[in-house]
C-alpha cells in the first residue's frame, strides 16, 4: 500500500544523481553534462510529483476515513518543500540559461527528501480536528512557494559569494560557468520578492484560517512569531536594497540570514519549541 | 517657502528627518526580529509558580519588571511597533509629496533630449521617409502602453507613450496596509473580548469567564449544549470530530441552533462560538481507558519501520506471536499494572519479550496509555495495545466553548487583501515610459527607441527590443507593398 514512501525514497537519490551532475559538469565544464543534469532533475520532479499524487491516492485506500491531501505533517511537507525547490531552480534554470544554480539547489531538493526519510513516522494517518479545513491546503502551498524560494536563494547567495571571492584572483577557474554577479544580485533580488510575496500570503492564509480553529488570526505562538522575524528580515533586506542601492555582498549574506531563520522557522520552533503547530499530538 | 522654513524650528526638522529616515525603519525591522525571538524561548502568561520553577525568584522578577511575561503586550514592544507605523507614515507622505505630481497628472511630460541621451537606447534605419510610417508605428506603441501621443518634429514625428503610472501607488498600499493591520488589531483589544464557557450538555449560560482578567461577562444571548459528541478514528487514540450541537436563547426564545466543529464555529451577532475543548463531568479524563479487566485477546498495532505499514493483529499472554514481515517472534509475557520505564511511571502496562534471531530475545514494555512509546526504541517494528472502545453506554461530557468577538477582524482582513495586492504590485509591476522618434534622413529615415522605468530595468530592455524588431517587420511589410503597389 505504501508505494508512495518507495517512490519519494528513490527520488531522493535521483536528486542526489542530479546534484553530482551538475557538479561534475560545473568543474570539468561539460555543457552535455549539465543538459543531462538537467534533464534528471525533470526525471526527479516527475517522481516527485508522482509520489505526493499516490500518497493523496494511498491515503483513500488506508482507510475509509483518512483520505486527506499530503500535507498534514513533517514528512509529507518536506516532500512537497523537495517538490517546490525543484519547480523554482528549474524555472529560474530556463529563464536565465545557466546550469551552475543546480549544483546547489539540487542537493537541497535531495537533502529535504533525504531528511524527510529520517521521520519516525511515514504511515498516512487520518486528519485531527484542527487540520480539517480547506485552509490547509491553501496555507502549505502558499508558505512551501515561499520557503522554496528562499531556499533557491539561498543557493544563487552562495554562488555570489564563491564568485566574488574568486574574482579578486587571477585565475578564475572554478567559476566562469557562473553567472555574472551583476545577474546573480539580480537573481538573488527577484526570488527574494516572490518569497516575499508567498511568505505574505502563507501567513495571511495561516491567519484567517487560525481565527476559524483558534478563535483569533495571531496569538504569537512560536511558528506564526518566527514566521514573522523571518518576514521582518526579508522586508529589510527588500528596504535596503529597493532604497538604499545595497548589493552584491551584503545583500546575498542578508539572504543567508533570511534563509537561516526560515530553516528555523521550518524545523527549530518544532523541536526545540512548543506550540500550535506540534502536529501529531492531539492539541485539543 | 522662505517664511516657512524661517518658522519651523530646526528641532522638529531634524525630528521629521529622523521619523522619515529608512534607516530607523531597517534598525526597527532587526530591533522587532530580535526582540520576538524572546517571547519565543521565554514561556508567556504561564503561571507564577511556573516562572519561579524555571527562573527562581530573582529571574521572576527580573522577568516581571522587564514585562517579558507578557512581551507581546509590553510598552516597549508595542512602542516599538507603533514607532514603525509612525516611521511608515511619515515616510510615505514624505515620498508622495514629492512622487504627487509624477502620479497624479493629467499629461505626463517626456523631455526628448534626455531620452535621446540614454544609454540603451535601440537605433535603427528604415528605407521610409518618417510620415510614412507613422500610422503604423503609432499602431504598434499604442498596443503594450495606454498612454500614447504623438508630438510632431521639424523633420519627422516621435511618439511618447507610458504604462502603469499608478503602479507607484503599490507602495504605499503596503505601508497603508500595516497600518491598517495595527488599527483592526487595536479595535479587537479594545472593543472586542474572549472568554471561554463550559456548558454541560442540557444546560445553558448567559454568561462567559474573560479569558485575560478572569471576569466574568454577560452576553446579549444565552447559549445551551444540546448535546456533545467525541468521537476517535479506528485504533482509538486519535481524535476525529468534537460535536457540539447548540441552541441560542434571547429572552428564553430559541433564536439559532448550530452543530459546530472545530474549523467551523457558530457567529451570532458578530460573536463567534468556538468548539475548544471538552471533559466528562466526573473529572475522569475523557478518552477509553482500561479500568475493566484485560481482554484474553489483546489488539495489537504492529508498525513495521521499513515499510511504515501498521498491522493489526491480536494475542493472547503467554502464546507467540509472529510479526509480518519477519520482524521476529512476540510473546506477551505479564500485565503490570504499575510499570515503570527508568524511574519514570507509566502506568499499566504490558512486559513482552521480542526475538529475531540471531539477536538475543529483547524484553520490551507497551504501556497501555502510550501507544508511542515503543517507537523510542528505534527498532525495526513499533508495537503497541490497542486499548478499546469508549463504553458504549454514553457518558456526560460538558463542551468547552470560546466564545470571542472581534470588531475589528474585517478591518484586518481588509489590511491583508491591500498587503497582497500591494506586494504584487510593487514587486512585479512598474511605471514604463518609452519614446519612439523617426527623423527623417535621406531618402529614408532614422528610428530611436528609447525608455525608462522606475523598476525592473532588465524587463524594460526586453520589452524595448521586441518593440523594435516589430517596428522593423512593420516598415519592412510597407516598403514591400509599396513596392508591389
Amino acid at each position: 500500500m505504501t508505494y508512495n514512501s518507495l517512490i519519494l525514497s528513490i527520488v531522493t537519490f535521483i536528486y542526489g544523481l542530479a546534484g553530482a551532475l551538475y557538479l561534475f559538469a560545473w568543474i570539468f565544464r561539460k555543457e552535455t553534462v549539465a543538459k543531462a543534469a538537467t534533464w534528471v532533475t525533470i526525471i526527479a520532479l516527475a517522481g516527485n510529483t508522482i509520489g505526493i499524487v499516490l500518497r493523496w491516492v494511498e491515503s483513500y485506500h488506508v482507510g475509509s476515513e483518512t483520505g486527506h491531501a499530503p500535507f498534514s505533517n513533517m514528512y509529507e511537507s518536506l516532500v512537497f518543500f523537495a517538490w517546490t525547490i525543484a519547480i523554482i531552480f528549474l524555472v529560474v534554470e530556463k529563464r536565465y540559461q545557466n546550469r551552475t544554480i543546480g549544483a546547489l539547489a539540487a542537493p537541497l531538493a535531495c537533502l529535504a527528501l533525504a531528511y524527510a526519510s529520517f521521520s519516525p513516522d511515514k504511515s498516512i494517518q487520518p486528519l485531527i480536528p484542527a487540520l480539517k479545513s480547506n485552509w490547509l491546503i491553501a496555507h502549505v502551498i502558499t508558505c512551501f512557494l515561499g520557503y522554496a524560494a528562499f531556499a533557491v536563494a539561498f543557493a544563487v547567495s552562495l554562488l555570489y559569494l564563491v564568485k566574488s571571492k574568486d574574482e579578486k584572483r587571477f585565475d578564475q577557474t572554478a567559476t566562469v560557468r557562473i553567472p555574472p554577479l551583476a545577474i546573480l544580485d539580480e537573481l538573488t533580488h527577484q526570488l527574494v520578492m516572490f518569497g516575499f510575496l508567498f511568505l505574505t500570503a502563507g501567513i495571511i492564509t495561516g491567519a484567517v484560517w487560525a481565527k476559524q480553529a483558534w478563535t483569533r488570526y495571531w496569538s504569537w505562538d512560536p511558528k506564526e512569531t518566527w514566521s514573522l522575524i523571518t518576514w521582518f528580515i526579508y522586508a529589510a533586506l527588500l528596504h535596503l536594497r529597493m532604497m538604499r542601492g545595497w548589493r552584491g555582498n551584503r545583500i546575498a549574506i542578508l539572504s543567508i540570514i533570511g534563509f537561516l531563520a526560515v530553516l528555523f522557522t521550518y524545523f527549530g520552533v518544532n523541536y526545540w519549541l512548543a506550540g500550535l503547530h506540534s502536529y501529531g499530538t492531539p492539541s485539543q | 517657502m522662505e517664511n516657512a522654513k524661517k518658522i519651523t524650528p530646526g528641532y522638529l526638522q531634524s525630528l521629521w528627518r529622523f521619523l522619515s529616515s529608512l534607516k530607523l525603519t531597517v534598525v526597527l525591522l532587526f530591533c522587532l526580529a530580535a526582540l520576538s525571538v524572546i517571547g519565543t524561548v521565554i514561556p508567556q502568561n504561564v503561571s507564577p509558580q511556573d516562572y519561579v520553577r524555571l527562573y527562581g525568584i530573582p529571574g521572576y522578577r527580573l522577568l516581571l519588571v522587564l514585562d517579558i511575561v507578557d512581551m507581546y503586550r509590553s510598552w516597549w514592544f508595542v512602542g516599538l511597533l507603533l514607532l514603525l507605523v509612525v516611521n511608515i507614515i511619515v515616510c510615505s507622505i514624505d515620498r508622495l509629496r514629492a512622487t504627487w505630481q509624477v502620479i497624479f497628472v493629467r499629461e505626463p511630460k517626456f523631455d526628448l533630449d534626455q531620452y535621446r541621451r540614454r544609454k540603451n537606447v535601440f537605433t535603427f534605419e528604415v528605407p521610409a521617409p518618417a510620415h510614412r510610417t507613422q500610422d503604423a508605428f503609432q499602431r504598434i506603441v499604442a498596443k503594450g502602453f495606454g498612454f500614447c501621443r504623438l508630438v510632431a518634429l521639424e523633420s519627422g514625428f516621435a511618439i511618447t507613450a507610458e504604462r502603469g503610472r499608478w503602479t507607484r501607488l503599490g507602495v504605499y498600499a503596503v505601508h497603508l496596509s500595516i497600518v491598517v493591520l495595527i488599527i483592526g488589531g487595536y479595535l479587537g483589544s479594545k472593543f472586542g473580548f474572549e472568554g471561554f464557557v463550559a456548558l454541560p450538555e442540557g444546560e445553558q449560560s448567559a454568561t462567559i469567564e474573560l479569558n485575560r482578567s478572569h471576569q466574568t461577562l454577560a452576553l446579549p444571548f444565552a447559549i445551551r449544549c444540546d448535546d456533545f459528541e467525541v468521537s476517535f478514528y479506528e485504533g482509538g487514540q486519535r481524535p476525529k470530530e468534537y460535536r457540539s450541537k447548540l441552541t441560542i436563547l434571547e429572552n428564553g426564545q430559541e433564536v439559532a441552533r448550530q452543530e459546530i466543529v472545530v474549523n467551523a464555529p457558530l457567529y451570532y451577532k458578530g460573536v463567534g462560538i468556538y468548539q475548544s475543548s471538552y471533559g466528562r463531568m466526573d473529572g475522569e479524563p475523557p478518552p477509553a481507558e482500561w479500568d475493566q479487566a484485560l481482554p484474553p485477546e489483546i489488539p495489537l498495532a504492529i508498525q513495521s519501520a521499513a515499510s511504515g505499514i501498521v498491522y493489526n493483529r491480536t494475542a493472547r499472554i503467554g502464546e507467540p506471536l509472529q510479526l509480518p514481515e519477519g520482524l521476529g517472534q512476540l510473546v506477551l509475557q505479564r500485565y503490570e499494572p504499575a510499570a515503570t520505564f527508568q524511574s519514570m511511571a507509566l502506568g499499566a502496562a504490558l512486559i513482552a519479550s521480542l526475538s529475531k534471531p540471531p539477536e538475543p530475545p529483547q524484553t520490551i514494555t507497551l504501556p497501555l496509555k502510550f501507544p508511542k512509546f515503543d517507537a523510542m526504541r528505534r527498532g525495526t517494528v513499533i508495537i503497541s495495545v490497542i486499548p478499546p472502545k469508549a463504553d458504549p453506554v454514553k457518558e456526560r461530557y460538558y463542551t468547552g466553548l470560546q466564545v470571542v468577538y472581534d470588531p475589528g477582524v474585517w478591518v484586518v482582513y481588509a489590511g491583508f487583501i491591500l498587503m497582497l495586492v500591494g506586494c504584487v504590485v510593487v514587486f512585479f509591476m512598474s511605471h514604463q515610459q518609452v519614446v519612439v522618434e523617426v527623423v527623417d534622413r535621406g531618402d529614408g529615415s532614422t528610428v530611436l527607441i528609447s525608455g525608462k522605468a522606475n523598476k525592473n530595468q532588465m524587463g524594460l530592455q526586453i520589452k524595448l527590443q521586441r518593440m523594435a524588431e516589430r517596428l522593423m517587420m512593420a516598415t519592412a511589410a510597407n516598403v514591400s507593398k509599396d513596392a508591389g503597389a
